[in-house]
Protein backbone atom coordinates (compact mmCIF):
# COMPACT_ATOMS: atom_id res chain seq x y z
CA UNK A 1 0.00 0.00 0.00
CA UNK A 2 2.70 2.46 1.04
CA UNK A 3 4.88 1.32 -1.86
CA UNK A 4 1.97 2.00 -4.16
CA UNK A 5 1.58 5.54 -2.79
CA UNK A 6 5.27 6.15 -3.13
CA UNK A 7 5.24 5.01 -6.74
CA UNK A 8 2.25 7.20 -7.52
CA UNK A 9 3.91 10.16 -5.84
CA UNK A 10 7.24 9.80 -7.63
CA UNK A 11 5.36 9.50 -10.90
CA UNK A 12 3.49 12.74 -10.25
CA UNK A 13 6.56 14.57 -9.00
CA UNK A 14 8.21 14.11 -12.39
CA UNK A 15 5.57 16.33 -14.00
CA UNK A 16 6.54 19.98 -14.41
CA UNK A 17 3.05 21.28 -13.45
CA UNK A 18 3.19 19.37 -10.16
CA UNK A 19 6.66 20.73 -9.45
CA UNK A 20 5.45 24.25 -10.20
CA UNK A 21 2.47 23.78 -7.94
CA UNK A 22 4.72 22.65 -5.09
CA UNK A 23 7.07 25.62 -5.52
CA UNK A 24 4.24 28.13 -5.67
CA UNK A 25 2.46 26.53 -2.72
CA UNK A 26 5.54 26.58 -0.50
CA UNK A 27 6.37 30.19 -1.33
CA UNK A 28 2.84 31.40 -0.68
CA UNK A 29 2.63 29.51 2.59
CA UNK A 30 5.96 31.02 3.67
CA UNK A 31 4.95 34.62 2.88
CA UNK A 32 1.51 34.26 4.44
CA UNK A 33 2.95 32.89 7.69
CA UNK A 34 5.63 35.61 7.96
CA UNK A 35 3.10 38.42 7.80
CA UNK A 36 0.47 36.40 9.68
CA UNK A 37 2.22 36.83 13.03
CA UNK A 38 2.05 40.61 12.72
CA UNK A 39 -1.56 40.62 11.55
CA UNK A 40 -2.74 38.37 14.37
CA UNK A 41 -0.90 40.43 16.99
CA UNK A 42 -2.13 43.74 15.59
CA UNK A 43 -5.70 42.36 15.74
CA UNK A 44 -5.90 42.60 11.96
CA UNK A 45 -6.67 38.92 11.32
CA UNK A 46 -9.86 39.84 9.55
CA UNK A 47 -8.17 42.15 7.08
CA UNK A 48 -6.96 39.07 5.19
CA UNK A 49 -10.50 37.83 4.87
CA UNK A 50 -11.81 41.19 3.73
CA UNK A 51 -9.08 41.68 1.15
CA UNK A 52 -9.52 38.22 -0.30
CA UNK A 53 -13.16 39.02 -1.01
CA UNK A 54 -12.11 42.27 -2.63
CA UNK A 55 -9.69 40.27 -4.77
CA UNK A 56 -12.59 37.99 -5.73
CA UNK A 57 -14.65 41.02 -6.79
CA UNK A 58 -11.72 42.38 -8.80
CA UNK A 59 -11.24 39.01 -10.44
CA UNK A 60 -14.84 38.93 -11.62
CA UNK A 61 -14.43 42.39 -13.12
CA UNK A 62 -11.30 41.16 -14.89
CA UNK A 63 -13.17 38.11 -16.11
CA UNK A 64 -16.07 40.20 -17.43
CA UNK A 65 -13.66 42.53 -19.22
CA UNK A 66 -12.02 39.43 -20.67
CA UNK A 67 -8.52 40.51 -19.67
CA UNK A 68 -5.70 38.12 -20.44
CA UNK A 69 -3.50 39.35 -17.59
CA UNK A 70 -6.02 39.54 -14.77
CA UNK A 71 -3.26 40.20 -12.20
CA UNK A 72 -2.73 43.76 -13.46
CA UNK A 73 -6.27 44.65 -12.43
CA UNK A 74 -6.62 42.51 -9.31
CA UNK A 75 -3.37 43.58 -7.67
CA UNK A 76 -3.90 47.38 -7.74
CA UNK A 77 -7.54 47.13 -6.62
CA UNK A 78 -6.62 44.89 -3.68
CA UNK A 79 -3.69 47.09 -2.64
CA UNK A 80 -5.92 50.16 -2.78
CA UNK A 81 -8.52 48.49 -0.56
CA UNK A 82 -5.81 47.45 1.90
CA UNK A 83 -4.70 51.06 2.23
CA UNK A 84 -8.32 52.24 2.58
CA UNK A 85 -9.10 49.67 5.28
CA UNK A 86 -6.03 50.68 7.23
CA UNK A 87 -6.97 54.36 7.05
CA UNK A 88 -10.50 53.73 8.33
CA UNK A 89 -9.01 51.74 11.18
CA UNK A 90 -7.19 54.88 12.24
CA UNK A 91 -9.77 57.64 12.10
CA UNK A 92 -12.61 55.45 13.28
CA UNK A 93 -15.58 57.29 11.75
CA UNK A 94 -16.68 53.83 10.67
CA UNK A 95 -15.04 51.34 13.02
CA UNK A 96 -12.32 49.15 11.56
CA UNK A 97 -14.08 45.79 11.91
CA UNK A 98 -17.35 47.15 10.51
CA UNK A 99 -15.52 48.69 7.56
CA UNK A 100 -13.83 45.38 6.80
CA UNK A 101 -17.12 43.48 7.01
CA UNK A 102 -18.81 46.03 4.78
CA UNK A 103 -16.17 46.04 2.05
CA UNK A 104 -15.76 42.28 2.25
CA UNK A 105 -19.39 41.22 1.76
CA UNK A 106 -19.96 44.08 -0.65
CA UNK A 107 -17.15 42.91 -2.91
CA UNK A 108 -18.26 39.28 -2.65
CA UNK A 109 -21.84 40.10 -3.66
CA UNK A 110 -20.74 42.49 -6.39
CA UNK A 111 -18.34 39.91 -7.82
CA UNK A 112 -20.92 37.14 -7.95
CA UNK A 113 -23.52 39.50 -9.42
CA UNK A 114 -21.15 40.54 -12.22
CA UNK A 115 -20.25 36.97 -13.01
CA UNK A 116 -23.94 36.08 -13.17
CA UNK A 117 -25.03 38.96 -15.39
CA UNK A 118 -22.17 38.71 -17.87
CA UNK A 119 -22.09 34.98 -17.88
CA UNK A 120 -19.74 33.76 -20.58
CA UNK A 121 -18.91 30.35 -19.20
CA UNK A 122 -21.19 27.34 -19.39
CA UNK A 123 -20.26 26.22 -15.89
CA UNK A 124 -20.80 29.30 -13.72
CA UNK A 125 -21.27 27.50 -10.40
CA UNK A 126 -18.08 25.55 -10.98
CA UNK A 127 -16.15 28.74 -11.81
CA UNK A 128 -17.38 30.57 -8.72
CA UNK A 129 -16.78 27.56 -6.52
CA UNK A 130 -13.20 27.19 -7.69
CA UNK A 131 -12.48 30.91 -7.17
CA UNK A 132 -13.84 30.73 -3.64
CA UNK A 133 -12.37 27.45 -2.51
CA UNK A 134 -9.42 27.02 -4.83
CA UNK A 135 -9.30 24.15 -7.24
CA UNK A 136 -7.18 21.70 -9.10
CA UNK A 137 -6.34 24.68 -11.30
CA UNK A 138 -3.09 24.88 -9.38
CA UNK A 139 -1.88 22.18 -11.75
CA UNK A 140 -2.74 24.31 -14.75
CA UNK A 141 -0.71 27.34 -13.66
CA UNK A 142 0.84 29.16 -16.57
CA UNK A 143 4.60 29.70 -16.60
CA UNK A 144 4.10 33.46 -16.34
CA UNK A 145 1.97 32.98 -13.20
CA UNK A 146 4.65 30.82 -11.64
CA UNK A 147 7.37 33.37 -12.38
CA UNK A 148 5.28 36.26 -11.09
CA UNK A 149 4.64 34.31 -7.90
CA UNK A 150 8.32 33.46 -7.41
CA UNK A 151 9.44 37.05 -7.95
CA UNK A 152 6.75 38.53 -5.68
CA UNK A 153 7.54 36.01 -2.94
CA UNK A 154 11.23 36.83 -3.04
CA UNK A 155 10.42 40.53 -2.80
CA UNK A 156 8.07 39.89 0.15
CA UNK A 157 10.68 37.84 2.03
CA UNK A 158 13.42 40.44 1.43
CA UNK A 159 11.13 43.27 2.57
CA UNK A 160 10.21 41.26 5.66
CA UNK A 161 13.84 40.63 6.62
CA UNK A 162 14.94 44.23 6.00
CA UNK A 163 12.02 45.68 7.94
CA UNK A 164 11.78 42.94 10.59
CA UNK A 165 12.89 45.19 13.47
CA UNK A 166 10.62 48.02 12.38
CA UNK A 167 7.66 45.68 11.96
CA UNK A 168 8.28 44.41 15.50
CA UNK A 169 8.45 47.94 16.93
CA UNK A 170 5.26 49.02 15.17
CA UNK A 171 3.42 45.82 16.10
CA UNK A 172 4.36 45.83 19.76
CA UNK A 173 3.68 49.47 20.49
CA UNK A 174 2.63 51.82 17.73
CA UNK A 175 2.33 54.88 19.98
CA UNK A 176 5.80 54.46 21.43
CA UNK A 177 7.26 53.96 17.96
CA UNK A 178 5.54 57.10 16.69
CA UNK A 179 6.46 59.16 19.75
CA UNK A 180 10.14 58.32 19.42
CA UNK A 181 10.18 59.19 15.74
CA UNK A 182 9.63 55.91 13.88
CA UNK A 183 7.43 56.51 10.84
CA UNK A 184 4.79 54.06 12.01
CA UNK A 185 2.19 55.08 9.43
CA UNK A 186 4.57 54.39 6.58
CA UNK A 187 5.34 50.92 7.95
CA UNK A 188 1.66 50.18 8.50
CA UNK A 189 1.12 51.09 4.86
CA UNK A 190 3.95 48.79 3.84
CA UNK A 191 2.41 45.93 5.83
CA UNK A 192 -0.96 46.54 4.15
CA UNK A 193 0.54 46.55 0.65
CA UNK A 194 2.55 43.39 1.29
CA UNK A 195 -0.46 41.55 2.71
CA UNK A 196 -2.51 42.57 -0.34
CA UNK A 197 0.18 41.12 -2.62
CA UNK A 198 0.25 37.86 -0.66
CA UNK A 199 -3.53 37.53 -0.82
CA UNK A 200 -3.67 38.03 -4.56
CA UNK A 201 -0.95 35.41 -4.99
CA UNK A 202 -2.72 32.98 -2.71
CA UNK A 203 -6.10 33.36 -4.38
CA UNK A 204 -5.37 30.98 -7.24
CA UNK A 205 -3.98 28.56 -4.80
CA UNK A 206 -6.37 28.05 -1.90
CA UNK A 207 -9.25 30.18 -3.12
CA UNK A 208 -10.38 33.47 -1.67
CA UNK A 209 -12.46 32.07 1.20
CA UNK A 210 -9.61 30.02 2.66
CA UNK A 211 -6.73 32.52 2.45
CA UNK A 212 -7.21 33.76 6.02
CA UNK A 213 -6.45 30.24 7.20
CA UNK A 214 -2.95 30.39 5.67
CA UNK A 215 -2.36 33.71 7.40
CA UNK A 216 -3.82 32.94 10.81
CA UNK A 217 -3.32 29.24 11.63
CA UNK A 218 0.51 29.03 11.59
CA UNK A 219 0.84 32.20 13.68
CA UNK A 220 -1.65 31.00 16.28
CA UNK A 221 -0.02 27.57 16.41
CA UNK A 222 3.42 29.09 16.96
CA UNK A 223 2.11 31.41 19.68
CA UNK A 224 0.94 28.37 21.66
CA UNK A 225 4.49 27.04 21.84
CA UNK A 226 7.00 29.89 21.64
CA UNK A 227 7.68 32.94 23.72
CA UNK A 228 9.75 35.36 21.70
CA UNK A 229 8.78 37.21 18.55
CA UNK A 230 11.67 35.81 16.55
CA UNK A 231 11.00 32.18 17.48
CA UNK A 232 7.25 32.60 16.84
CA UNK A 233 7.96 34.05 13.40
CA UNK A 234 10.47 31.36 12.42
CA UNK A 235 8.35 28.50 13.72
CA UNK A 236 5.20 29.72 12.03
CA UNK A 237 7.06 30.02 8.70
CA UNK A 238 8.48 26.50 9.00
CA UNK A 239 5.17 25.03 10.13
CA UNK A 240 3.29 26.73 7.34
CA UNK A 241 5.67 25.39 4.69
CA UNK A 242 5.45 21.85 6.10
CA UNK A 243 1.65 21.99 6.28
CA UNK A 244 1.43 23.27 2.70
CA UNK A 245 3.70 20.49 1.44
CA UNK A 246 1.88 17.76 3.36
CA UNK A 247 -1.49 19.16 2.26
CA UNK A 248 -0.47 19.24 -1.40
CA UNK A 249 0.92 15.69 -1.33
CA UNK A 250 -2.23 14.38 0.34
CA UNK A 251 -4.38 16.18 -2.20
CA UNK A 252 -2.38 14.63 -5.06
CA UNK A 253 -2.61 11.13 -3.61
CA UNK A 254 -6.20 11.25 -2.41
CA UNK A 255 -7.52 13.48 -5.18
CA UNK A 256 -8.95 16.02 -2.70
CA UNK A 257 -9.17 19.78 -3.42
CA UNK A 258 -5.82 21.46 -2.74
CA UNK A 259 -6.94 24.50 -0.76
CA UNK A 260 -9.21 22.81 1.72
CA UNK A 261 -6.73 19.95 2.25
CA UNK A 262 -3.95 22.38 3.19
CA UNK A 263 -6.25 24.28 5.52
CA UNK A 264 -7.33 20.99 7.13
CA UNK A 265 -3.66 20.10 7.73
CA UNK A 266 -3.05 23.59 9.17
CA UNK A 267 -6.01 23.15 11.51
CA UNK A 268 -4.75 19.74 12.62
CA UNK A 269 -1.32 21.25 13.30
CA UNK A 270 -2.97 23.96 15.39
CA UNK A 271 -4.77 21.36 17.51
CA UNK A 272 -1.48 19.53 18.09
CA UNK A 273 0.32 22.76 19.02
CA UNK A 274 -2.55 23.81 21.28
CA UNK A 275 -2.51 20.51 23.16
CA UNK A 276 1.29 20.49 23.41
CA UNK A 277 1.21 24.05 24.71
CA UNK A 278 -1.48 23.20 27.24
CA UNK A 279 0.45 20.17 28.52
CA UNK A 280 3.73 22.10 28.75
CA UNK A 281 2.03 25.08 30.39
CA UNK A 282 0.23 22.74 32.78
CA UNK A 283 3.46 21.13 33.90
CA UNK A 284 5.20 24.48 34.31
CA UNK A 285 2.33 25.95 36.31
CA UNK B 1 16.66 77.91 26.89
CA UNK B 2 14.43 75.27 28.49
CA UNK B 3 14.04 71.71 27.21
CA UNK B 4 10.35 72.27 26.59
CA UNK B 5 8.50 75.57 26.47
CA UNK B 6 4.73 75.38 26.18
CA UNK B 7 2.96 78.57 25.19
CA UNK B 8 -0.81 79.21 25.12
CA UNK B 9 -1.42 75.55 24.37
CA UNK B 10 -5.03 74.43 23.83
CA UNK B 11 -5.87 70.75 23.74
CA UNK B 12 -8.81 68.78 22.48
CA UNK B 13 -10.34 66.49 19.92
CA UNK B 14 -11.96 67.47 16.62
CA UNK B 15 -11.49 71.17 17.41
CA UNK B 16 -13.42 70.77 20.68
CA UNK B 17 -11.20 72.29 23.33
CA UNK B 18 -10.76 70.49 26.66
CA UNK B 19 -8.01 72.64 28.14
CA UNK B 20 -7.13 76.15 27.01
CA UNK B 21 -4.11 78.40 27.45
CA UNK B 22 -1.57 76.16 29.13
CA UNK B 23 1.78 77.78 29.82
CA UNK B 24 4.71 76.00 31.41
CA UNK B 25 8.39 75.26 30.96
CA UNK B 26 10.42 72.13 31.66
CA UNK B 27 14.11 72.60 32.42
CA UNK B 28 16.91 70.06 32.42
CA UNK B 29 16.71 68.02 35.65
CA UNK B 30 13.12 68.95 36.53
CA UNK B 31 10.64 66.42 37.93
CA UNK B 32 7.27 67.65 36.72
CA UNK B 33 4.07 65.95 37.84
CA UNK B 34 0.91 66.57 35.86
CA UNK B 35 -2.12 66.05 38.07
CA UNK B 36 -5.84 66.53 37.60
CA UNK B 37 -9.16 64.73 37.70
CA UNK B 38 -10.13 62.00 35.24
CA UNK B 39 -11.10 63.52 31.91
CA UNK B 40 -9.27 66.78 32.62
CA UNK B 41 -7.02 66.26 29.61
CA UNK B 42 -3.86 64.79 31.17
CA UNK B 43 -3.49 62.03 28.60
CA UNK B 44 -4.35 64.42 25.77
CA UNK B 45 -1.59 66.72 26.97
CA UNK B 46 0.84 63.79 26.99
CA UNK B 47 -0.11 62.78 23.46
CA UNK B 48 0.29 66.34 22.28
CA UNK B 49 3.73 66.65 23.88
CA UNK B 50 4.72 63.45 22.06
CA UNK B 51 3.42 64.79 18.74
CA UNK B 52 0.91 61.94 18.50
CA UNK B 53 -1.84 64.50 18.26
CA UNK B 54 -1.93 68.06 16.94
CA UNK B 55 -2.75 70.84 19.42
CA UNK B 56 -5.91 72.89 18.86
CA UNK B 57 -3.82 76.01 19.37
CA UNK B 58 -0.54 77.28 20.81
CA UNK B 59 3.03 76.04 20.46
CA UNK B 60 5.44 73.55 21.99
CA UNK B 61 9.07 74.62 21.60
CA UNK B 62 11.98 72.29 22.23
CA UNK B 63 15.37 73.65 23.21
CA UNK B 64 18.75 72.73 24.70
CA UNK B 65 19.45 70.52 21.70
CA UNK B 66 16.45 68.27 22.43
CA UNK B 67 15.29 66.66 19.21
CA UNK B 68 11.70 65.66 18.58
CA UNK B 69 12.46 61.96 18.84
CA UNK B 70 14.58 62.17 21.98
CA UNK B 71 11.69 61.90 24.39
CA UNK B 72 11.40 58.51 26.07
CA UNK B 73 7.84 57.41 26.73
CA UNK B 74 6.39 54.98 29.23
CA UNK B 75 2.84 54.39 27.98
CA UNK B 76 -0.01 52.71 29.78
CA UNK B 77 -0.22 49.04 28.87
CA UNK B 78 -2.39 48.18 25.91
CA UNK B 79 -4.53 45.11 25.32
CA UNK B 80 -2.22 44.01 22.49
CA UNK B 81 0.75 43.76 24.84
CA UNK B 82 -0.94 41.55 27.43
CA UNK B 83 -0.50 38.39 25.35
CA UNK B 84 2.34 39.47 23.06
CA UNK B 85 4.97 36.79 22.52
CA UNK B 86 8.23 38.71 22.86
CA UNK B 87 11.32 38.39 25.00
CA UNK B 88 12.38 41.20 27.30
CA UNK B 89 15.52 41.83 25.24
CA UNK B 90 13.54 42.15 22.00
CA UNK B 91 11.28 44.76 23.59
CA UNK B 92 14.06 46.81 25.16
CA UNK B 93 15.99 46.71 21.87
CA UNK B 94 12.99 48.18 20.06
CA UNK B 95 13.62 51.37 22.06
CA UNK B 96 16.66 51.94 19.83
CA UNK B 97 14.53 51.65 16.68
CA UNK B 98 13.87 55.31 15.97
CA UNK B 99 17.56 56.20 15.89
CA UNK B 100 18.21 53.54 13.25
CA UNK B 101 16.36 55.53 10.60
CA UNK B 102 16.16 53.40 7.49
CA UNK B 103 19.06 51.12 8.46
CA UNK B 104 17.53 47.67 8.93
CA UNK B 105 19.50 46.07 11.77
CA UNK B 106 20.67 47.03 15.26
CA UNK B 107 24.31 47.89 15.84
CA UNK B 108 26.66 46.63 18.53
CA UNK B 109 26.30 49.97 20.36
CA UNK B 110 22.53 49.52 20.44
CA UNK B 111 22.91 46.09 22.00
CA UNK B 112 25.39 47.40 24.58
CA UNK B 113 22.97 50.20 25.46
CA UNK B 114 20.29 47.57 26.03
CA UNK B 115 22.49 45.57 28.42
CA UNK B 116 23.42 48.76 30.25
CA UNK B 117 19.79 49.76 30.76
CA UNK B 118 18.75 46.24 31.80
CA UNK B 119 21.43 46.42 34.52
CA UNK B 120 20.41 49.94 35.48
CA UNK B 121 16.88 48.74 36.25
CA UNK B 122 18.05 45.44 37.80
CA UNK B 123 16.29 43.23 35.26
CA UNK B 124 19.31 41.75 33.45
CA UNK B 125 18.32 38.26 34.64
CA UNK B 126 14.93 38.65 32.94
CA UNK B 127 16.44 39.36 29.48
CA UNK B 128 15.39 36.05 27.95
CA UNK B 129 12.04 35.78 29.70
CA UNK B 130 8.74 36.22 27.90
CA UNK B 131 7.19 39.62 28.54
CA UNK B 132 3.63 38.37 29.02
CA UNK B 133 4.71 36.04 31.85
CA UNK B 134 6.20 38.81 33.99
CA UNK B 135 4.53 40.53 36.94
CA UNK B 136 3.08 44.01 36.49
CA UNK B 137 6.04 45.67 38.20
CA UNK B 138 8.56 43.76 36.10
CA UNK B 139 6.69 44.68 32.91
CA UNK B 140 6.84 48.36 33.87
CA UNK B 141 10.59 48.08 34.38
CA UNK B 142 10.99 46.50 30.96
CA UNK B 143 9.06 49.35 29.33
CA UNK B 144 11.10 51.85 31.37
CA UNK B 145 14.32 50.25 30.10
CA UNK B 146 12.98 50.55 26.55
CA UNK B 147 12.20 54.24 27.13
CA UNK B 148 15.74 54.78 28.44
CA UNK B 149 17.09 53.31 25.20
CA UNK B 150 15.18 55.97 23.30
CA UNK B 151 16.39 58.93 25.36
CA UNK B 152 19.17 60.25 27.54
CA UNK B 153 17.30 63.39 28.45
CA UNK B 154 13.54 63.33 29.00
CA UNK B 155 11.13 60.63 30.14
CA UNK B 156 7.36 60.98 29.88
CA UNK B 157 5.56 58.57 32.19
CA UNK B 158 1.83 57.96 31.86
CA UNK B 159 0.40 56.67 35.16
CA UNK B 160 3.47 54.49 35.80
CA UNK B 161 2.09 52.83 38.93
CA UNK B 162 -1.50 52.07 37.94
CA UNK B 163 -2.37 48.50 38.84
CA UNK B 164 0.76 47.92 40.95
CA UNK B 165 0.63 46.88 44.60
CA UNK B 166 1.87 49.33 47.29
CA UNK B 167 5.31 47.76 47.71
CA UNK B 168 6.03 47.69 43.97
CA UNK B 169 4.59 51.19 43.64
CA UNK B 170 7.07 52.49 46.21
CA UNK B 171 9.94 50.73 44.38
CA UNK B 172 8.82 52.23 41.08
CA UNK B 173 8.74 55.76 42.51
CA UNK B 174 12.15 55.17 44.08
CA UNK B 175 13.54 54.08 40.72
CA UNK B 176 12.11 57.11 38.92
CA UNK B 177 13.57 59.43 41.57
CA UNK B 178 16.93 57.71 41.15
CA UNK B 179 16.82 58.29 37.37
CA UNK B 180 15.96 61.93 38.01
CA UNK B 181 18.99 62.26 40.31
CA UNK B 182 21.13 60.84 37.52
CA UNK B 183 20.09 63.83 35.41
CA UNK B 184 17.09 62.62 33.46
CA UNK B 185 14.22 65.05 33.27
CA UNK B 186 10.94 63.46 34.34
CA UNK B 187 7.43 64.40 33.25
CA UNK B 188 4.90 62.18 34.98
CA UNK B 189 1.13 61.99 34.69
CA UNK B 190 -0.47 60.74 37.86
CA UNK B 191 -3.66 61.04 39.83
CA UNK B 192 -1.73 60.19 42.99
CA UNK B 193 -1.43 63.74 44.35
CA UNK B 194 0.28 62.54 47.51
CA UNK B 195 3.08 61.00 45.42
CA UNK B 196 3.36 64.17 43.37
CA UNK B 197 3.71 66.16 46.58
CA UNK B 198 6.38 63.76 47.82
CA UNK B 199 8.59 63.45 44.73
CA UNK B 200 8.03 66.26 42.22
CA UNK B 201 9.99 69.47 41.84
CA UNK B 202 7.22 71.16 39.83
CA UNK B 203 3.50 70.52 39.57
CA UNK B 204 1.07 71.23 36.76
CA UNK B 205 -2.54 70.86 37.85
CA UNK B 206 -5.06 70.89 35.02
CA UNK B 207 -8.83 70.87 35.19
CA UNK B 208 -11.40 73.56 35.90
CA UNK B 209 -8.59 75.59 37.47
CA UNK B 210 -5.04 75.44 36.14
CA UNK B 211 -1.95 75.77 38.30
CA UNK B 212 1.71 75.62 37.37
CA UNK B 213 4.59 76.18 39.74
CA UNK B 214 7.10 74.56 42.05
CA UNK B 215 5.95 71.98 44.54
CA UNK B 216 6.34 74.51 47.38
CA UNK B 217 4.09 77.01 45.65
CA UNK B 218 1.53 74.29 44.95
CA UNK B 219 1.42 73.08 48.54
CA UNK B 220 0.97 76.66 49.70
CA UNK B 221 -1.84 77.39 47.21
CA UNK B 222 -5.50 76.91 48.01
CA UNK B 223 -5.87 74.44 45.15
CA UNK B 224 -3.02 72.29 46.46
CA UNK B 225 -4.26 72.33 50.03
CA UNK B 226 -7.76 71.42 48.90
CA UNK B 227 -6.71 68.44 46.80
CA UNK B 228 -4.19 67.07 49.28
CA UNK B 229 -6.93 67.18 51.90
CA UNK B 230 -9.36 65.24 49.69
CA UNK B 231 -6.75 62.59 48.94
CA UNK B 232 -5.87 62.15 52.57
CA UNK B 233 -9.58 61.98 53.42
CA UNK B 234 -10.00 59.35 50.71
CA UNK B 235 -7.13 57.28 52.06
CA UNK B 236 -8.49 57.37 55.59
CA UNK B 237 -11.78 55.78 54.60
Amino acid sequence: MIGEWFEKLSLYLRFAPVQHALIVGVLIALCAALLGVTLVLKRFSYIGDGLSHVAFGAMSIAAVLNLTHQMWLILPITILSAILLLRTGQNAKIKGDAAIAMISVGALAFGYLLMNIYNTSSNLTGDVCSTLFGSTSILTLRDSDVWLCVILSIIVVIIFILFYNKIFAVTFDEDFAKATGTRANAYNLLIAVVIAVIIVMAMNFVGSLLISALVIFPALSAMRLFRSFKSVTIFSAVLSVICALVGMLISILAGTPVGSTIVAVDAAAFVICFLTGAVKGGIRA
Amino acid sequence: MALLTVQNLSLGYDNRTIVADLNFVVNQGDYLCIVGENGSGKSTLMKTLLHLQAPVGGTILTGDGLKKNEIGYLPQQTMVQKDFPASVREIVLSGCQARRGLRPFYSREDKELVEENLKRLHIEDLAKRCYRELSGGQQQRVLLARALCATRKVLLLDEPVSGLDPKVTAEMYEMITQLNREGITIIMITHDIAAAAAYASHILHIGSTVFYGTKKEYLASDLGKFFLKITEGGDAQ
